[in-house]
């Protein structure tokens, strides 16, 4: 097909294209400019700023609250991966098989992806409350003599909110999973199991294998979606950080900065910055991952 | 597929099987179900008690007309539905048109626009959400639905998803149509829409979600408390009036049931593509 072919106008590619190429243009590629400009002034949330130099970036060094959120973003980081890489994988097992039924199951355990996240923390926020259900039940079991302050405790909070991420994410990455598992040839565990392979052999020679690029490009999105925590710790919160503002996470911290009297547009978009250079590295590695799989 | 006698598994491993798939079911939606019952709850019956209840002794709706006196909930409702209406008909339409452009229509610079919609991909919308809304301000667009529904009217990822598509039609299809003497519009919705509905659905559906489920951005934009999208508004009603968990219960619910019967009434197309593979990792 030559081009002439394909259509007689030359501005008609143009015409489907355009609108989608202003949004590329307004909403993607002019924001990612200006939140560096914006980084070297000290803008406000309601207008104005001038240029201030590297102003807000020295005050980053010294902030300490950011050092906790960038703690906070990597024990999630860390707490995080292992969980959702291996759970998920072991629902999509458990779903895998067209048992009777298995179709309700798999849109049951995909119902905490579809809900939003403030609607799951409100729920977990309750159900963990000092006189939630987790704590009266375990009162009523003599676990506890006093309500665990899973909402009020620094690090309680935290794992609270990681906690919270993980359920939210089985459902997500467990799709994924079973994706992968409809690739994994089904003859290969046929001949494995006719040589005698155990079901644990199984898995770890054939199914593991099978699902690796998966596996990959599942601990690269988990990590980025780590780093950007920000609705369960807010809401968990109640938009406070916790005890102290030392609970927050960058996003936190970003939103926290873009708002209001006391915000500040220019620094909020060096913390913009930094989030994009932490985050940079899992994405690369995704970008390489999809190249290979191309 | 004929009958194999691997993987077919005995009685005692489908009941472990089953017993299993009902501890996760209890663990996913059990707090669901826990937040519906408080919902129901009426005021005579003790929510915090160390015994709890799993079902309301007297069913009644009492705090749903509650939280709509508390909070504008219905018009938040509204406002949501609007929010997701707008990016639901802008990435249906927009996402298509320029997917169908780039992969169906050979013209000069279509590998630079398609390597920059690329490239925005490695850029989480949180680093540039404080830009962004200097952008919105400028357009005098704070504190309005539409300054929330207007950046992701046309999501990048989306027109990649509809280009992917495209990309898979079989050319054959279109030459014969050229042969035919058939324009571009003819083309694209004779020829190439009938084989994309699959993937058209998973933008729908999950643009949908998003911004029905959105939270940030709207907290960003939104100031009058009139104006906010539902999960704004929880967060307000939970922030401001903490005290009675059954109003939180029944406003999650509202902002809740309504995505769950989307998803359960969509999501069959969802599961279609899963099962043909259609997200390869």
């Amino acid at each position: 097909m030559t081009h002439r072919l394909t259509h007689r106008r030359w501005f008609t590619p143009w015409l489907l294209a355009g609108p989608a190429v202003v949004w590329l243009a307004v909403f993607n590629l002019w924001p990612a400019v200006n939140t560096v400009i914006l980084s070297f002034t000290n803008a406000k949330p309601l207008g104005g700023g001038h240029f201030t130099g590297l102003d807000n970036y020295e005050r980053a060094l010294s902030d300490e609250q950011l050092i906790d959120a960038l703690v906070n973003s990597i024990v999630y980081l860390l707490v995080c991966l292992p969980l959702l890489t291996l759970l998920p994988l072991l629902l999509a097992l458990l779903v895998e098989k067209k048992l009777p039924g298995i179709t309700f199951f798999r849109t049951a355990f995909y119902t905490p992806v579809v809900a939003s996240a403030v609607v799951v923390a409100l729920i977990w926020g309750w159900v963990l409350d000092d006189r939630g259900l987790v704590n009266g039940v375990l009162g009523q079991l003599g676990l506890a003599d006093q309500p665990v302050s899973f909402l009020t405790d620094r690090w309680l909070l935290l794992f609270s909110a990681i906690g919270l991420t993980v359920w939210k994410g089985l459902g997500y990455y467990m799709v994924i999973y079973l994706s992968a598992l409809g690739n994994v040839a089904r003859e290969l565990h046929e001949a494995a199991a006719v040589d005698g392979a155990s079901a644990v052999r199984r898995f770890w020679h054939v199914t593991l294998p099978g699902v690796r690029p998966a596996m990959m490009l599942i601990s690269v999105l988990i990590s980025v979606s780590a780093l950007r925590v920000f609705s369960e710790l807010y809401v968990l919160s109640n938009g406070t950080g916790g005890p102290g503002g030392r609970d927050m996470s960058v996003v936190m911290l970003i939103q926290m900065y873009s708002r209001g009297f006391t915000g500040h547009i220019g620094y909020a978009s060096a913390l913009s910055l930094l989030l994009f250079m932490i985050t940079v590295g899992p994405m690369l590695l995704l970008a390489r991952l999809n190249r290979k799989a191309a | 597929m004929p009958a194999r006698g691997f993987g077919t598994p005995t009685p005692a491993g489908k009941a472990a099987r089953y017993l299993l798939l009902a501890l996760v079911l209890l663990l996913t939606i059990g707090p669901f179900l826990w937040q519906l019952s408080t919902s129901l709850k009426g005021p005579g019956e003790d929510v915090y008690s160390r015994t709890p209840d799993f079902l309301p002794a007297a069913p009644t709706f009492a705090n749903y007309t509650q939280v709509a006196d508390t909070i504008p909930v219905w018009t938040y409702a509204v406002n949501s539905l609007t929010v997701a209406g707008i990016a639901v008909v802008g990435n249906g339409v927009g996402a298509t048109l320029a997917g169908f452009a780039l992969s169906r229509l050979r013209f000069r610079g279509v590998r630079l626009v398609l390597g920059l919609f690329l490239a925005t991909l490695v850029l989480p919308g949180e680093v540039t959400i404080v830009s962004q809304y200097v952008t919105v301000r400028s357009m005098g667009l704070t504190d309005t639905l539409l300054g929330v529904a207007l950046p992701g009217a046309i999501a990048m990822l989306n027109v990649l998803l509809m280009y992917t598509a495209f990309q898979a039609v079989p050319p054959e299809l279109d030459a014969a149509a050229l042969v035919d003497g058939a324009g571009v519009w003819q083309r694209l919705v004779h020829v190439a829409l009938p084989n994309v509905r699959g993937m058209l659905s998973v933008v729908v559906i999950f643009t949908f979600i998003g911004a029905w489920d959105d939270f940030l951005w709207p907290l960003i934009v939104l100031n009058d408390p009139q104006r906010y999208t539902l999960t704004v508004g929880l967060q307000y009603l939970n922030g401001t009036f903490a005290a009675n968990p059954r109003l939180i219960a029944a406003g999650t619910m509202i902002a809740f049931l309504p995505i769950v019967a989307v998803f359960a009434a969509l999501q069959r197309f969802f599961f279609k593509g899963v099962e043909e593979g259609a997200l390869k990792g």
